[in-house]
């Protein structure tokens, strides 16, 4: 399985943010963007996960026979928000997501195998909203773990996170690709794995769109 | 999706809940009509199916700005729209039922004891609720495009009812024409009924596709 | 804590829901068993009254409606009491008080609606009238539901005390126009019978009955009051458990 991106730009409001960007993976490898504040790179990552129509470009998936596949079917996506419910008990919250993304070959971990990766064992029958924002963010990384998809994308996954937790993230990331997986990771937190390519955003590619010169 | 109705409700019921929010709206608003218009109950019971009705068209649109605001808050909404097309109509199909299940039917059981407040009879309280069971879905459904349009603005509450509000003008209008007809004797109760039931299946399969429309160019 | 040391009365050391909950705890059987006792006697003397040369049998309900009504007032009186005890003495019991009251007296409120609606319809000939006296009663419980819902919608308690005290105390304007409602308008629900200063003009094979049921009405409220107070506690100390579990497990972590 291989992901790969040509010729990509994308845009936020009138002004690109990036242009021309390609890449191509497989499997057990990750890409780590890197940049400035307003770089583009949350764009980038929501434009991956076809949130975000493309300016130009496209982003592919291909299995092993060089068929496309549907990103949005294959593909974890972790924004900055954790997608959790606080008024739910944390299982509730896995669960549901666990039966909303499951993955054509099933797979993935059980709910209490998934809270327990993140070192958070017997907080499932809290509500998610008890729970301390490092605390909160282990369990949204845990929703990668309940279903099984082989890309992840993830942004600034490590935000609210203590050391300890940074290494835990690390670990599971590595598991993931040692699993076959693939990640694309806006994070600045070195995940000590050799098959690490990078991209860095600069933002120099900002430029007003022809035609739009005028209301600069 | 059986999860994502079963999650919507949980949500619903727990503290902090809407569900019981609207009854409690629609309770008010048709208590203080009243107090407008003073307590002649002849006077009530002849305006008492338009007046439940407009109660419940503005009480099924009170809590419909939250329909997909509360999961764009926690970053829900993004992992919703990322499905095919299909998929994603299927899941504002089901938010929108879940919707209805938590805030529309109570509107409906509810009908029956504001109808006494009303001085209504039995047989026009009997044609409110049946034509209230077909209308507040339909009110639903096309305010889950509302809801769709103004999932990333601020203040979205008023806006999605100054939207929706036309869209829902002719559900009223046949919703309450119905109702009379049911008392009335010359006038028959089944066509406007009938159109009724249409608009709700019209509008149960155009506010979906509509709606996910919307959400594809909302995300930002 | 600085101020609720300086006197030791009994009335802070009932402010340790602890002792709260072990004096409660000895009072509740005795409380339930009078509440028993006297509306069953209630009960009794309700069906050996004489029936009513107008209004036949019906007057019976008499004897369920009107104490309704007076415990609906009497428990938004408690709630008033308690969020002045939330807002001046920030007595933690208090608040407590007033949120496990709102669904007691909501329901005394439904039943005094309920049976006057039954009520009203051998006598007037309709289930309901917008007159005065049923409007103010159907205002209060709105005003139930509505702090009923305003605890419901906030998760953490402590911090609805203080608003939802507000609103109760606002609220308490109804309660004299509810009392006084049949004084001062001229209304289709007959006017104050029991409680007058030129004395009762009701016949003494009515009023006794009455009495008792409206001592056992209001035992019936201080067991449940007393009952869903506990509950609330325990409810309470049960969230704060959950969130002492939650750091405890980050920090063993």
């Amino acid at each position: 399985m291989r992901a790969i991106a040509t010729q990509l730009s994308g845009r936020r409001g009138e002004s690109l943010v990036f242009h021309d960007i390609g890449f191509t993976l497989a499997r057990g490898e990750a890409l780590v963007i890197t940049g400035p504040n307003g770089a583009g790179k949350s764009t980038l990552l929501r434009v991956l996960a076809g949130l975000l129509a493309a300016e130009t470009g496209s982003f592919r998936l291909k299995d092993d026979d060089g068929a496309d596949l549907a990103v949005a079917d294959h593909t974890h996506y972790l924004g900055h928000r954790n997608a959790m419910k606080r008024e739910l008990r944390v299982s509730e919250n896995l669960a549901f997501w666990q039966s909303f993304q499951a993955g054509d070959n099933g797979g993935g971990l059980t709910v209490e195998a998934a809270i327990e990766a993140v070192e958070l064992k017997g907080v499932g029958h809290l509500p998610f909203g008890y729970l301390s924002a490092g605390q909160q963010r282990r369990i949204a990384l845990a929703r990668l773990l309940v279903s099984a998809r082989p890309l992840w994308l993830l942004d600034e996954p490590t935000a609210a996170l203590d050391k300890r937790s940074d290494q835990l993230f690390a670990d599971l990331v590595r598991g993931h690709l040692a699993g076959g997986g693939m990640a694309i990771a806006a994070t600045h937190q070195p995940l000590g794995l050799d098959n690490v390519q990078r991209l860095e955003l600069d933002g120099a590619h900002r430029s007003l769109e022809a035609g739009l010169e005028a209301f600069a | 999706m059986m999860a994502l109705l079963k999650r919507d409700l949980a949500i619903a019921t727990r503290s902090g809940g809407a569900a019981m929010l609207g009854v409690l709206f629609f309770l008010a608003v048709v208590a203080v009509i009243p107090f407008g218009i003073g307590p002649d109950l002849n006077l009530l019971s002849r305006i008492g199916p338009a007046i439940l009705w407009i109660g419940a068209l503005l009480a099924s649109l009170l809590g419909l700005d939250r329909l997909f605001q509360a999961d764009r808050e926690d970053g829900s909404l993004d992992m919703l729209s990322m499905q095919d097309w299909f998929g994603l109509v299927l899941t504002v199909f089901v938010k929108s039922c879940a919707h209805w299940l938590a805030t529309g039917l109570p509107l409906v059981l509810a009908a029956p004891l504001l109808g006494l407040l009303m001085n209504m009879s039995g047989l026009s309280t009997g044609a409110v609720m049946l034509t209230l069971l077909v209308g507040t879905p339909a009110i639903s459904f096309i305010g889950a495009v509302g809801a769709a349009v103004a999932v990333a603005l601020p203040r979205g509450g008023l806006l999605v009812s100054i939207l929706i509000l036309p869209l829902a003008i002719p559900i009223l209008i046949f919703g309450v024409s119905a109702s009379y007809a049911a008392v009335t004797d010359p006038d028959p109760f089944w066509p406007p009924f009938m159109i009724l039931s249409a608009i709700a299946l019209f509008f149960a399969a155009l506010g979906p596709v509509a709606a996910a429309a919307a959400l594809r160019g909302a995300s930002d | 804590m600085s101020d609720t040391t300086i006197s030791q009365g009994w009335f802070t050391s009932l402010a340790n829901p602890t002792r709260f909950l072990a004096l409660s705890g000895r009072i509740l059987p005795y409380l339930a068993a009078a509440a028993v006792l006297s509306l069953a006697i209630g009960l009794y003397m309700s069906f050996a009254a004489p029936e009513d040369y107008q209004q036949g049998v019906t007057v019976r309900i008499m004897f369920i409606h009107v104490p309704a009504a007076w415990l609906a007032m009497m428990c938004y009186s408690v709630m008033a009491i308690s969020s002045i005890g939330t807002l001046v003495w920030r007595h933690p019991l208090a608040d407590v008080s007033a949120k496990t009251a709102a669904p007691i007296g909501a329901a005394f409120t439904f039943l005094s609606l309920l049976t006057g609606s039954l009520w009203g319809r051998p006598m007037w000939g309709t289930w309901w009238v917008w007159d005065a006296r049923l409007t103010s009663v159907f205002v209060l419980f709105l005003m139930y539901l509505g702090l009923m819902a305003l605890h419901r919608a906030m998760d953490d308690p402590v911090r609805a005390a203080r608003p939802a005290a507000v609103l109760t105390l606002v609220g308490f304007i109804n309660i004299p126009i509810i009392k006084f409602s049949v004084d001062w308008w001229n209304t289709l629900h007959q006017p104050a019978s029991v409680i007058r200063l030129d004395g009762p003009t009701i016949h003494p094979s009515m009023l006794y009955p009455l009495l008792v049921m409206a001592i056992a009405y209001t035992l019936i409220f201080f067991t449940l009051h007393l009952m869903a107070m506990r509950n609330e506690i325990w409810r309470r100390r049960v969230q704060t458990m959950r969130r002492q579990a939650a750091q405890a497990i980050g920090r063993g972590a």
